[in-house]
């Protein structure tokens, strides 16, 4: 245990990298697929070097299809392997949908339980990159809606090194979203960095005032929210979602029971998104907790802008979030 | 400069508990809004303003009991506009012991809109500070909200829970839950009993009596209400409302007040609707322009005025300026009303159960559905000549519920 103090400088992809790395290693029934992710070791650099350490086998190049190559992976999964595939981003996974819904979600059920898929699929998520409306979108909440599958949005170092060996031990479809912001995030993690538990949310920041919920890449903002509401007596209670699906639900109601009061952040979509979800939920089983009524930001209900003044006026931003927390914790 | 008085709501009030403003000095006031909240034998009542300016400072802080036609506050005509209306709040107090005042000066205008909007009404709750109202047993009535728009948040109920509502402190001893208290049961019970009494006394009654066939009319609405949601039906008791409406206009002298040894005659046709109250007692707040409002509206009205009396948000124009009165007692099985005139009123209809009886007519005995109406009213300003021909123009119009 003594090492526990020991830590490494590292960063979100580094920590990804090391995930995977670390998984090919334990077991070789894993391998990774998908495009580019070989020779050029992956549109965001995720998987740079694996060709060479583990070779063209367990890494390989997929023809541009995501249809196709999303479906191999449920067949090798089903075949007994623990395939991780690499979508480029969540906006093109749409044409392996068919897959991930009709098959990889559903034949556990429609098997009677007699074929599992143990599936990992990877994809980046996310705006903030000036990357335009077909590749910046935030898809997870639709995602979230599948019964079937796990859906899991790590948005820290330790989350981006942890979680993808549990997704592996999980008999079921397990989608990671990796929002395209964070590949950068660097900070230390300990040398020998463990697996996490993918069922819980987690308070990242703890106050009495106001709940707010986010998860990804927004988490970050709601922190920044949080310090900046704290230097004005507001104390935010942030919660880090984590598992988009199944939600865990005691973490976020426990959080609502003290505060009174819930915001939620969620670069995705307003209309029929996880933040409507999560606001049914709270209604449903915290109604009479709530002091004001469950607020939300999200992105505005356009395609995300190219431009970098829209795309940022589209997202939620620190001082929009300090705003509506402000505005909710007021008293006239 | 205007004077904002203590209202009179209702011949019998002669003292009021004003236990809330509910504008700030220099808050902008326009004509019809509800100003401050009263207490008086009968409930808890809102108060409008006729006028508009601004508020001065109050001259009665919340939590004291004053006369009726006390100044509670004085107003400022906003720039140069003159208000020219401050007859609305005529001083009925130096008169307070005579009954004829308040109501004569208090009427409304006949512009005063007659539905006013129940969203206003509604006091926003958090459900949590229900919850811990519920627990430190604060009665969320006497919670002043804080949160947006004005809705009751948790802080606010904490506070009322260390701070117990200012007008008990300031003011009688009395418990500061008003709407449920039983000195609240037995204030109204006195209030009715004056008013009764003073009734009896003063007021020569004639009864008329007449069966009203009501098997045409109630097949005919019975026809229109297939046509409608269930939530839009309209029952009985809206058709002989507007039936009374009607038959008053053929008989005005009959919608009006005795005041100072003479009839007075309104043209507004405001009809008192007497409302039973769970707890007991009993209250008539005024329906506006009955006469002008179509059927739906009408029960709209009726549905709206009966919440709202059962939860204590009456307005003070609804209390002071019925014209005349009408009782229902339809529901209980009774088939004729006697019933005693609210005073300075000069009439009130009942009616009884309607109910099929056996009904002669053209030499034939038939089964039909009726009702009993029956007229009280005074002598002193009408006889009972007037008074049957009341009644012949109710059972006629009563006859063409096309046309209410």
């Amino acid at each position: 245990m003594s090492k526990q103090s020991a830590t490494v400088e590292t960063s979100y992809r580094e920590a990804l990298k090391e995930a995977i790395r670390e998984a090919m290693t334990r077991d070789e029934r894993v391998f990774l697929m998908g495009e580019d992710v070989g020779h050029y070791g992956g549109c965001y650099a995720v998987s740079k070097g694996l060709l060479a350490e583990f070779g063209p086998e367990r890494i390989r190049d997929t023809p541009l299809s995501e249809s196709a190559f999303v479906g191999a992976g449920i067949g090798a999964a089903l075949g007994g392997m623990r395939p991780i595939v690499e979508v480029m981003t969540v906006n093109f996974s749409l044409l392996a949908l068919d897959q991930i819904m009709n098959n990889a979600a559903t034949i556990r059920h429609m098997s009677g339980g007699q074929f599992n898929v143990p599936l990992v699929i990877r994809m980046a998520t996310g705006a903030g990159k000036q990357l335009a409306a077909q590749h910046a979108h935030s898809l997870e909440g639709w995602y979230a809606h599948i019964p079937g599958i796990r859906i899991l949005a790590p948005a820290t170092l330790e989350d981006a090194r942890g979680m993808l060996w549990p997704a592996l031990l999980d008999p079921d479809p397990v989608l990671i979203f990796e929002n395209n912001t964070l590949y950068n995030l660097e900070g230390t993690l300990p040398e020998n960095a463990v697996a996490v538990d993918i069922d819980k949310a987690k308070v990242m920041h703890t106050g009495n005032d106001l709940t707010i919920i986010s998860y990804s890449a927004s988490l970050f903002k709601c922190l920044d929210a949080a310090k900046a509401l704290s230097r004005e007596g507001v104390e935010a209670e942030v919660i880090d979602l984590r598992t988009l699906r199944p939600l865990d639900d005691a973490t976020y109601l426990a959080s609502i029971a003290k505060t009174h009061r819930a915001l939620i952040v969620d670069e995705g979509w307003r209309s029929g998104g996880i933040s409507a979800e999560i606001s049914a939920r709270i209604m449903e089983q915290a109604f009479y907790e709530l002091d004001i009524p469950v607020e939300r930001v999200c992105s505005a209900e356009v395609p995300i802008p190219y431009a970098r003044h829209l795309e940022e006026a589209a997202l939620p931003q620190v001082d929009t979030i300090i705003a509506a927390a402000k505005r909710m914790v007021s008293h006239g | 400069m205007g004077e904002f008085r203590m209202p009179s709501l209702g011949a019998d009030m002669e003292t009021g508990k004003l236990v809330e403003w509910l504008v700030k000095p220099g808050d902008r006031f326009k004509r019809g809004d509800i100003v401050a909240t009263v207490e008086t034998q009968k409930g808890l009542f809102e108060v409008e303003i006729f006028e508009e300016g601004i508020m001065g400072e109050p001259l009665v802080q919340a939590g004291q009991r004053v006369p009726v036609g006390t100044v509670l506050a004085v107003t400022h005509p906003e720039g140069a506009v003159a208000v020219t209306e401050s007859t609305m709040q005529a001083p009925p107090g130096e008169t307070a012991g005579k009954p004829s005042g308040p109501l004569e000066t208090l009427s409304a205008p006949a512009a005063t809109p007659p539905q006013p909007s129940l969203s206003a009404e509604r006091v926003p709750c958090s459900p949590s500070a229900r919850r811990l109202a519920a627990e430190l047993g604060v009665n969320i009535e006497d919670v002043r909200g804080t949160g947006p728009h004005g809705a009751i948040q948790r802080t606010d109920v904490e506070m009322a829970a260390h701070h117990p509502a200012a007008p008990a402190e300031t003011s009688v001893p009395s418990p500061t839950a008003p709407a449920t208290s039983g000195t609240l049961q037995e204030g109204m019970r006195q209030a009715i009993a004056a008013a009764m009494s003073r009734s009896n006394r003063e007021i020569p009654h004639y009864y008329l009596e007449m069966d009203i066939d009501m098997s045409r009319t109630l097949k005919w609405l019975e026809g229109e209400n297939l046509k409608h949601p269930i939530r839009e039906r309209i029952l009985p008791a809206a058709l002989l409302l507007k039936a009374v409406a009607k038959a008053l206009q053929d008989v005005p002298e009959l919608n009006g007040y005795w005041l100072d040894d003479h009839l007075q005659v309104k043209p507004e046709i405001h009809i008192g609707f007497a409302v039973a109250l769970r707890g007991g007692g009993l209250i008539t707040p005024a329906i506006h322009n009955v006469d002008r409002l179509a059927l739906s509206e009408l029960m709209k009205a009726v549905g709206d005025l009966i919440e709202r009396t059962r939860a204590g948000r009456l307005r003070s124009s609804e209390m002071s300026d019925g014209t005349m009165t009408v009782t229902n007692l339809g529901d209980l099985g009774v088939r004729t009303v006697f019933g005693v005139i609210y005073p300075p009123q000069v009439a009130l209809v009942t009616f009884g159960r309607i109910m099929e009886r056996p009904w002669a007519e053209g030499g034939m005995l038939g089964v039909r559905r009726c009702v009993t109406a029956t007229l009280a009213a005074d002598h002193r300003a009408t006889d009972g000549h007037r008074g049957s021909q009341f009644l012949d123009a109710l059972d006629r119009h009563m006859q063409h519920p096309e046309a209410l």
